[in-house]
C-alpha cells in the first residue's frame, strides 16, 4: 500500500477547535488537560486574581453589603422578617409585577423588531451597510438618561407627536417599551446577527439538497443553531430592561416604577432603608438566576456550532421578500433610532441664537453650582479614570480566564465579575456613601468614588470583549514561543499582546462611552458641584420651565455626540480588523 | 546520550496516553516516532518539550533530569504540525524571534536570518508577511525559526503532513541532505511510514502509548515485530498460522516460509509481491474482487473461497480483470513469520 494509508489529517476548524496534534478522533478531548507545568501557572494565576478579587470585594461586595446590613440589621439582630413584611406590601407588589412584564414585553418586542434586522445584516449585502451597522449600534452606548430625554421629545409633552397630531405616550408604558427597544436593538442585532453571518450556509444548502423547502430548511437547520444566540440576546436585553433606571426614571412618571427606581425612590426619598434593602436582595436573586441561565446557554453556543467567514455569507438581496425585509428594517431603523435622535438634537436647537447652548455655559440660575457645560469636562475625566480602571482590573482578569482548563474556581471568578452588570447600580452608589466613609477607606470627598463606581460597570464589557481573542488565541503559538526561549511574561507580551491590541482598544472604548452615561450610582456620589453630564440633564429635566427642558436636551446632545464619536472610532478599528490582517 | 526517557508516562483522566516509554536518541542521529492516531506520539513530543508533566518517569537531556525546568530553558526546538507561526509578524520577525528570546545582537540576528532563509531555500523571503505564504513556504518558515537559536534537539511533529504529496516527497528528500549536512539530532513523530522510513536513521513504531518496535526503516520494514506492525504499515495479507518445518499452515492451505523461521502457533505476513498468480486450476482458487491502479503496480484484491482476502501486487499488463477466476501460489522469499 502507499504512504497515504492513514489518510491526511483534518485541518483545524475555524473556530480553532479539535485541533489536537493528535487529530480528528481525539477531537474530544479538551485542549489542556494536562497540567503543563503545573504548579508554577497555578500560583501565577492565583497572583493574578488578587488585585480583581480585592477590587470587587472592596468596591462591589462590601458597599452591597453594607447597605443591606444597614437595612436588615438593627441592635445587634438581624431583622429578616423584614424581608416577608416588605414583600407582602401592596405597593411593593405592584412594582415586582410592573418590573418583571415591562421586562418581558420589551424583551418580546425587542426580539419582534430586531431579529428581522439580524438576518438582513447578516445574510444581506446592501450599499452604506457598514454606516448602518454603526448607526443602529449607537444607541447601545448611549447613556439611558439620553435615550430618556429623546423619547420625551418625540412622545412627551409638546414633544413631536404632540404638536403633529396631539399624541402623548409619556403616560403610557409605550414609550417605557418603545426606548427600551431603542436601547436594546443592537443587543439582537449584534448577538444574533453576528453569529447568523458565521453559519455555514451549505448546512441549510444540503437540507435542501436532502429535499426540505426552504422555510423547512431554516426552521430545520437554521433555527436550531441560532436558538442559543436568540436565547442569550433574549436575556442580556431581559437583563438590562429588569434592571433599567435612567429610561424610567424619565419616562415613568409617578405611574410606572422599577425595582431600580425604587431603589432609589426609598433611599434617596423616602430614607426607608430596610425596605430599599429587601429590594436589593430581590433585584440580586432574580439577576443570579438570570446571569445563570445566560452562562448555561452562552456556554452551549460556543461548543457547537461550525463556524465560517462572515464576509463570504452575505449576497445581494434577491426577489420581492427579500427587498420587503430589507425596506422593512430601514423603515424601523429610520422611525425607532434615528428618529428619536432628531428630534432630540432639534429640540436643542428649537430657540433662538443657540440660546440652550448659551444658556449652558452661564451659571446664572443654574441648578448647579457651577455653569452646566463644565460637566463635560468633569465627565470626560471621570470616564478617562474608570477607563482605565477597567482596563487593568479587566485585562487581569480576562488573562486570568484565558486558560481553557479553567477550574471552577476561576468559572466563579467569571460570573463574579458579571454581576455589576445586574446588581442595583443605585444601590451600589448608595453604598460607597455608606461604607467608603470611614477610615482606612475615607473616599467619600475623594473625586476617585465616581470613576471606580463607574469602572465597575465597565470591567464586564472589558472582559467580554477581551476573552474572545484571548481564546481565540492558539495555545499551541504560545507554546511555539516558549520552546523558542520566552519566558511565560515574554510569551504575554510577544504573542498576546499584539493580538489582543484592538480588541483592547475596542474594549477600552466600551469602558468609556458606559463610564459616561453612567446614571445610577453616579447620581449618589456625584457632589453637587462636579455633576456629570447625565446627572446634570436629570437635574435639568427634574426642573420646571423652557430653558431648563431646553438645557437638557442640548446636554443630552453633547453627551450623544461624544458617545457616537467614540463609538464610531471603534468601528473603525473594527472595519479596520476585518480587512487588515486576519 | 543526548536524549533520554526512562518509562516515561503520562495520562489524560486516568487513560495512560505515554506508557512507560524508553527511549533514546543519540547526538546526530534522526529518529522518527512512527504511529496512528492517537498514539501517544504528540505527546511524547510535548513532554520532551516541557509542554506536558510526566505523571511518571523522566526525561533526560545531556543526563540531567528536566523535572521542573520550563519549556523556555530546555534548549530543544519545536516544529508545530502546522507550523504556528506568529501571524502578526513577518517571515525574518518569526525566524529572528528565539535569537531575540536569547538576547542576540540585532547584528548578529540578521545575519542568521539571511543564513537561515538562505538555508531553506527562502533567501530574500525576509519582508514577507506569513500569511501569504504557501503551506510549502509556511513549512519552510517554521523549520527556519526551529534551527535558529541552534537547539541541541530538533523535534518535528507531522513535519510534513499538511503539505500536497508531490511537495512532501521533495521536502523530505531535502530534510534528509539538510540534517545530514548540519550533522542535527532530530526526533520527528509521524504517521506516514513513507515519510519516517524516508527521513530517519531509526523507526521507532508507538501503539497505545507503547513503544512496539524499534529499528532501522529497512530492518522494522522487513520484518514487522507483530500484526499491528505489519497492519499498520499496510500489509493486509496477515494470518494465524502454525509453521513446523518450512511450511506452515493457514486459513489459505500451506504456505511455504524461509528456511529458519521461528515454529509453531504464529502470525505469517505475505507481501503482496510473494502472491502469484496462476492458471485457475492450479493453487489456491481465487476470484477477483477489485483491482487498484497503484502506478508502479496494480493491486489485484482477492477472494478465495472460506479463508480471508488476499492482495497480490500484479505488473500492469498482467493484471486479470474483476470478477475473473485465478490460483494462487506464494513465494517464500516474499512470506515473514511474525514474533
Amino acid at each position: 500500500m502507499t504512504a497515504d494509508a492513514t489518510g491526511r489529517k483534518d485541518r483545524p476548524d475555524a473556530a480553532g477547535r479539535g485541533s489536537r496534534p493528535d487529530g480528528p478522533g481525539r477531537a474530544g478531548r479538551p485542549h489542556g488537560t494536562g497540567r503543563p507545568a503545573a504548579l508554577p501557572a497555578a500560583a501565577a494565576r492565583l497572583g493574578l486574581m488578587v488585585l480583581p478579587v480585592a477590587f470587587f470585594g472592596v468596591f462591589f461586595a462590601y458597599p452591597v453589603a453594607a447597605i443591606v446590613a444597614r437595612g436588615l440589621h438593627a441592635d445587634g439582630v438581624w431583622h429578616l422578617g423584614r424581608l416577608t413584611d416588605v414583600l407582602a406590601r401592596p405597593d411593593i407588589r405592584h412594582v415586582l409585577w410592573f418590573t418583571t412584564w415591562q421586562a418581558c414585553a420589551s424583551t418580546a418586542l425587542t426580539l419582534l423588531v430586531a431579529l428581522p434586522g439580524a438576518y438582513v445584516f447578516a445574510r444581506l449585502d446592501f450599499p452604506g451597510k457598514q454606516v448602518l451597522r454603526a448607526v443602529v449600534t449607537v444607541p447601545f452606548v448611549l447613556p439611558t438618561v439620553v435615550v430618556g430625554t429623546a423619547f420625551l421629545a418625540l412622545v412627551g409633552r409638546g414633544g413631536l407627536l404632540d404638536d403633529l397630531w396631539g399624541v402623548r405616550l409619556d403616560t403610557t408604558v409605550w414609550a417605557i417599551l418603545l426606548a427600551h427597544v431603542f436601547f436594546n436593538y443592537a443587543v439582537v442585532v449584534r448577538t444574533v446577527g453576528g453569529l447568523w453571518a458565521q453559519l455555514d450556509p451549505r448546512q441549510a444548502e444540503a437540507a435542501r439538497m436532502l429535499g426540505a423547502s426552504p422555510l423547512r430548511a431554516w426552521r430545520q437547520v437554521t433555527l436550531p443553531a441560532l436558538g442559543p444566540a436568540v436565547a442569550a440576546a433574549a436575556l442580556m436585553v431581559f437583563l438590562f430592561t429588569f434592571t433599567s433606571f435612567g429610561i424610567v426614571q424619565i419616562l415613568g412618571g409617578p405611574t410606572f416604577s422599577t425595582l431600580e427606581v425604587e431603589i432609589y425612590r426609598q433611599t434617596s426619598e423616602i430614607f426607608d432603608l430596610s425596605t430599599a434593602a429587601v429590594l436589593t436582595l430581590v433585584q440580586f436573586a432574580a439577576v443570579g438566576a438570570v446571569l445563570a441561565v445566560h452562562a448555561w446557554t452562552v456556554r452551549r453556543r460556543e461548543s457547537t456550532l461550525r463556524l465560517v467567514d462572515a464576509s463570504r455569507t452575505a449576497r445581494r438581496p434577491r426577489g420581492a421578500g427579500q427587498w420587503a425585509l430589507l425596506a422593512g428594517v430601514l423603515a424601523t431603523v429610520a422611525l425607532l433610532l434615528v428618529l428619536p435622535l432628531a428630534v432630540l438634537v432639534q429640540r436643542s436647537f428649537d430657540a433662538p441664537d443657540f440660546a440652550y447652548y448659551r444658556a449652558l455655559t452661564s451659571d446664572e440660575g443654574s441648578v448647579f453650582l457651577v455653569p452646566p457645560v463644565d460637566a463635560i469636562g468633569t465627565s470626560l475625566e471621570y470616564a478617562a479614570a474608570a477607563t482605565a480602571i477597567a482596563l487593568l482590573i479587566g485585562g487581569l482578569a480576562a488573562a486570568v480566564l484565558t486558560r481553557r482548563d479553567a477550574g471552577r474556581l476561576v468559572r466563579g471568578f467569571d460570573a463574579l465579575l458579571m454581576l455589576p452588570l445586574g446588581v442595583s447600580a443605585v444601590t451600589v452608589g448608595f453604598g460607597f456613601l455608606v461604607a467608603l466613609d470611614e477610615p482606612p477607606l475615607d473616599l467619600r470627598t475623594s473625586w476617585i468614588l465616581v470613576p471606580l463606581a463607574q469602572a465597575l460597570v465597565g470591567v464586564p464589557f472589558v472582559i467580554r470583549t477581551m476573552l474572545p481573542v484571548l481564546r481565540a488565541v492558539d495555545d499551541r503559538l504560545r507554546e511555539a514561543a516558549a520552546v523558542l526561549g520566552a519566558s511565560p511574561w515574554r510569551v504575554w507580551r510577544e504573542v498576546d499582546l499584539p493580538m489582543v491590541r484592538r480588541a483592547l482598544a475596542v474594549a477600552a472604548g466600551f469602558a468609556f462611552a458606559v463610564s459616561l452615561g453612567e446614571f445610577g450610582a453616579t447620581v449618589f456620589i456625584a457632589r453637587p458641584d462636579n455633576p456629570t453630564l447625565p446627572v446634570a440633564v436629570a437635574r435639568l429635566l427634574g426642573r420646571a420651565g423652557e430653558l431648563n427642558y431646553g438645557q437638557a436636551m442640548a446636554l443630552s446632545t453633547i453627551l450623544m455626540v461624544v458617545c457616537a464619536v467614540a463609538l464610531l472610532a471603534l468601528e473603525g478599528l473594527r472595519i479596520a480588523d476585518r480587512t487588515g490582517e486576519f | 546520550m543526548l536524549l533520554a526517557l526512562e518509562r516515561a508516562t503520562v495520562r489524560f483522566g486516568g487513560r495512560p496516553v505515554l506508557d512507560a516509554v524508553d527511549l533514546e536518541v543519540a547526538e546526530h542521529q534522526v529518529v522518527c516516532v512512527l504511529g496512528p492516531s492517537g498514539s501517544g506520539k504528540s505527546t511524547l513530543l510535548r513532554a520532551v518539550a516541557g509542554l506536558q508533566r510526566l505523571d511518571d518517569g523522566r526525561v533526560l537531556l545531556d543526563g540531567r533530569d528536566q523535572a521542573g525546568v520550563p519549556p523556555h530553558r530546555r534548549g530543544v526546538g519545536l516544529m508545530f504540525q502546522d507550523h504556528q507561526l506568529f501571524p502578526q509578524r513577518d517571515v525574518a520577525g518569526n525566524v529572528a524571534f528565539g535569537l531575540r528570546m536569547h538576547g542576540a545582537s540585532r547584528k548578529h540576528q540578521d545575519a542568521r536570518v539571511g543564513e537561515l532563509l538562505d538555508l531553506v531555500g527562502l533567501p530574500g523571503a525576509g519582508r514577507r508577511a506569513v500569511t501569504a505564504l504557501s503551506g510549502g513556504e509556511q513549512q519552510r518558515v517554521a523549520l527556519a525559526r526551529a534551527l535558529a537559536p541552534s537547539p541541541r534537539l530538533l523535534m518535528l511533529d507531522e513535519p510534513l503532513g499538511q503539505l500536497d504529496r508531490s511537495l512532501r516527497e521533495r521536502l523530505v528528500v531535502e530534510l534528509r541532505e539538510l540534517f545530514g549536512r548540519l550533522g542535527t539530532t532530530v526526533l520527528a513523530v509521524t504517521h506516514d511510514q513513507g515519510e519516517a522510513f524516508a527521513l530517519a536513521d531509526r523507526v521507532v513504531v508507538m501503539r497505545d502509548g507503547r513503544i512496539a518496535q524499534s529499528g532501522t526503516p529497512l530492518e522494522v520494514w522487513q520484518r514487522p515485530a507483530d500484526a499491528f506492525v505489519a497492519r499498520f504499515l499496510g500489509f493486509g495479507n496477515v494470518v494465524p498460522a502454525t509453521v513446523a518445518g518450512e511450511a506452515a499452515d493457514t486459513p489459505w492451505g500451506k504456505v511455504p516460509v524461509p528456511p529458519g523461521s521461528a515454529q509453531g502457533e504464529r502470525t505469517l505476513l505475505v507481501r503482496p509481491a510473494g502472491v502469484r498468480l496462476v492458471a485457475a486450476d492450479a493453487g489456491l482458487r481465487c476470484r477477483v474482487s477489485a483491482r487498484t491502479f497503484q502506478g508502479t503496480h496494480v493491486a489485484v484484491h482477492l477472494q478465495p473461497e472460506d479463508a480471508p482476502r488476499l492482495e497480490a501486487a500484479c505488473a500492469l499488463r498482467d493484471a486479470p480483470e474483476a470478477g475473473t477466476e485465478v490460483g494462487v501460489e506464494f513465494d517464500a522469499a516474499d512470506v515473514v513469520v511474525l514474533g
